[in-house]
């Protein structure tokens, strides 16, 4: 009896388990164990091109100090925009979570979600104009200034991570606006009555129970920004030479799919490499 | 007006002879062939109607030829990859008694060493051009003749150049005056970018890069291709392109057919249209490389870009046509290139 109960369950966890299993099967196991197999050969095998098995694409990353600079340059990247997010976007949720309730909420949910529904490369673009000298900031500023300001951070380190903040501070929001509306008010009315300050709520109850959404959010955000090629390219100029666009050379303007895969597999194994390193502190956080 | 009755006659026999076919022609995006009356007139005159398909660099269009076997008529083949393709068995031989056009080729570009990879030719010459640069005239009052321009400290952050391993290394080789077919000092070259990198604003990838940079005020001073300045002269940027002194990085573009396609008869009749001097006078007035037909050059009106500039012998004395590049070599320049950058 307790069996055939067994089996039931048993098939409805996979019923509901595998449209989900299939699908990250085709889209993400395939093609990722392609590029695995890519980044072991000397040659793309397309047509008659020949080519061998290799290790020769991970020994490249070894061999000159250009990849590993570039690795450094982008794990900073991805930590000062993580950082910055994480900065801007905490107060953010925490306001929209225990502040605000009803229809100014919704309104400014929408507000924070809107970069979500934009293309990637327009917004790109955008700030391109927003920031270049000349542009619509320095316009506006001098237009409101009584001095002239000369603001052209078009092509420079700042304007790479003022375009990525905007990418990715939605996640950092949503993450920690769901794990503060999680803290039960009567936390922080008992604390307060007892004579905790304001400061010591936050730093005893408010962030140590919400610190699972902004870590979750941090990962979210790190992860991609290392890898990140789009805004660099277009908004640093000379200095947006990162891992990423080094892979995106690979495969678009180099046709080396090969080393590109590698430097992937690389930085894949970097990454979580970092988190592994950093998983017992997100563990102790998580209880 | 003959000229035109006679192409459209002989185009007329052709099309009688093959049924209407589609052809499928392999280019870069806006680089002539495209051209809507271009594509119309000839799909009137030969019923043959053409479809694109584009490509972003030399490695992708081989990769496409390699992977895509059947799929192209006509492809646009630099000279200097022209070998590569013809050893792989990617393009056949042109039937040249196809292509009456190729009379009026002078027999110095018709007979390019490169283009008649494997002792036949394999690519029409088709156009040519210049990579050197141009200058915002805004902020000059004389228009500079020297290379070095480009390392004047009174630019500094004001200078761009292509993001392209191969054309960095061969701007530095002239700027150092060395054979950029055959540079003998490339810490020469490494030196002298590396001195130029700190006047870099930014790299330009495509024409539409190069022409937003200069319109917001961003560049002084960028290398650039001989056609894509006629068209930002034609368009109204306040800019002019020099060939300095110590010269420039010439190339050739030929026209290939693959060993693979099904419509060859349809494609050499696309490629006589594409150097017919109908065609090129067109075509130059909205901005185009030079031509390589001897007849179309000379059809030019007097002021135009490719003949006041490219037809003087004394600037293509000054000229270094690119050679097909040794895999090795590539790879050198392309590490020399990623380690300048990757150092900003």
């Amino acid at each position: 009896m307790s069996n055939v109960l067994a089996n039931q369950e048993r098939l409805k966890i996979f019923g509901l388990l595998s449209p989900a299993y299939l699908w990250l099967t085709v889209a993400i196991f395939l093609p990722l164990s392609a590029m695995l197999y890519f980044s072991f050969l000397s040659d793309v095998p397309f047509g008659d091109a020949e080519w061998t098995y290799t290790a020769n694409n991970y020994r490249a990353f070894f061999q000159t100090s250009t990849y590993a600079t570039l690795l450094w340059k982008s794990l900073k990247l991805g930590l000062m925009v993580t950082c910055i997010s994480l900065l801007v976007g905490f107060p953010c949720a925490y306001v929209l979570a225990k502040a605000i309730k009803g229809r100014s909420r919704e309104a400014l949910f929408l507000l924070v979600i809107l970069p979500f529904w934009s293309n990637s490369l327009v917004r790109i673009f955008s700030w391109a104009i927003v920031l270049r000298g000349n542009g619509v900031l320095e316009l506006g500023l001098n237009a409101i200034l009584p001095f002239e300001v000369d603001v052209n951070l078009m092509f420079t380190t700042p304007a790479i991570v003022i375009g990525l903040v905007h990418s990715y501070l939605p996640y950092v929001i949503l993450t920690s606006y769901l794990a503060l509306q999680a803290i039960d008010d009567n936390l922080i009315d008992a604390a307060r009555s007892m004579g905790a300050n304001k400061l010591t709520i936050l730093w005893r109850i408010i962030l140590p129970l919400s610190l699972p959404g902004l870590l979750a959010g941090a990962v979210l955000i790190f992860v991609p920004v290392v890898g990140s090629f789009m805004e660099p390219r277009i908004l640093g100029g000379r200095v947006g030479t990162y891992f990423g666009t080094v892979i995106e050379d690979q495969f678009v303007a180099v046709f080396n799919w090969p080393l590109g895969a590698a430097l992937s597999f690389i930085l894949l194994a970097v990454v979580l490499l970092i988190l592994a390193v950093a998983s017992p502190v997100l563990k102790r956080a998580q209880t | 007006m003959k000229k035109q009755f006679l192409m459209a006659t002989t185009i007329a026999v052709f099309g009688t002879a093959a049924a209407a076919d589609e052809i499928r022609v392999l280019n870069w995006q806006g680089y002539g062939t495209d051209l809507d009356w271009a594509v119309g007139a000839f799909a009137q005159a030969s019923g043959h109607t053409v479809v694109h398909e584009y490509f972003n660099s030399e490695q992708e269009m081989l990769t496409k030829l390699r992977t895509n076997p059947g799929a192209y008529d006509v492809v646009l083949i630099n000279a200097a990859f022209t070998p590569q393709a013809q050893e792989e068995g990617l393009i056949g031989p042109i039937d040249v008694t196809l292509i009456e056009n190729l009379s009026d080729v002078p027999p110095d570009i018709a007979g390019n060493p490169d283009l008649n990879a494997g002792g036949a030719l394999h690519g029409v010459p088709w156009t040519w051009g210049l990579t050197s640069f141009a200058v915002n005239t805004g902020e000059f009052d004389q228009t500079p003749d020297s290379i070095e321009v480009f390392w004047d400290k009174a630019h500094e952050g004001k200078v761009s150049i292509r993001d392209d391993a191969l054309e960095a290394v061969q701007f530095a080789a002239i700027a150092t005056g060395q054979d950029i077919n055959n540079i003998s000092d490339l810490d020469a070259v490494q030196a002298k970018l590396a001195e130029l990198m700190p006047q870099i604003k930014t790299y330009w990838g495509s024409e539409n890069d190069w022409n937003q940079f200069m319109a917001a005020g961003d560049l002084d001073v960028a290398t650039f291709w001989s056609g894509s300045a006629s068209r930002s002269m034609a368009a109204g940027l306040p800019v002019q392109f020099v060939v300095p002194k110590e010269g420039a990085i010439g190339w050739l573009d030929g026209l290939s057919i693959p060993t693979s396609s099904t419509k060859k008869e349809a494609a050499h009749q696309f490629i006589d249209w594409m150097i017919d001097p109908e065609f090129y006078v067109k075509w130059a007035a909205d901005g185009a490389p030079a031509s390589a037909n001897a007849k179309a050059a000379a059809a030019l009106p007097d002021e135009a870009f490719n003949k006041r500039i490219l037809g003087d012998p004394e600037v293509v004395a000054r000229v270094q046509f690119q050679r097909p590049v040794s895999e090795e070599n590539r790879k050198k320049y392309l590490e020399l290139w990623q380690g300048l950058k990757a150092a900003q």
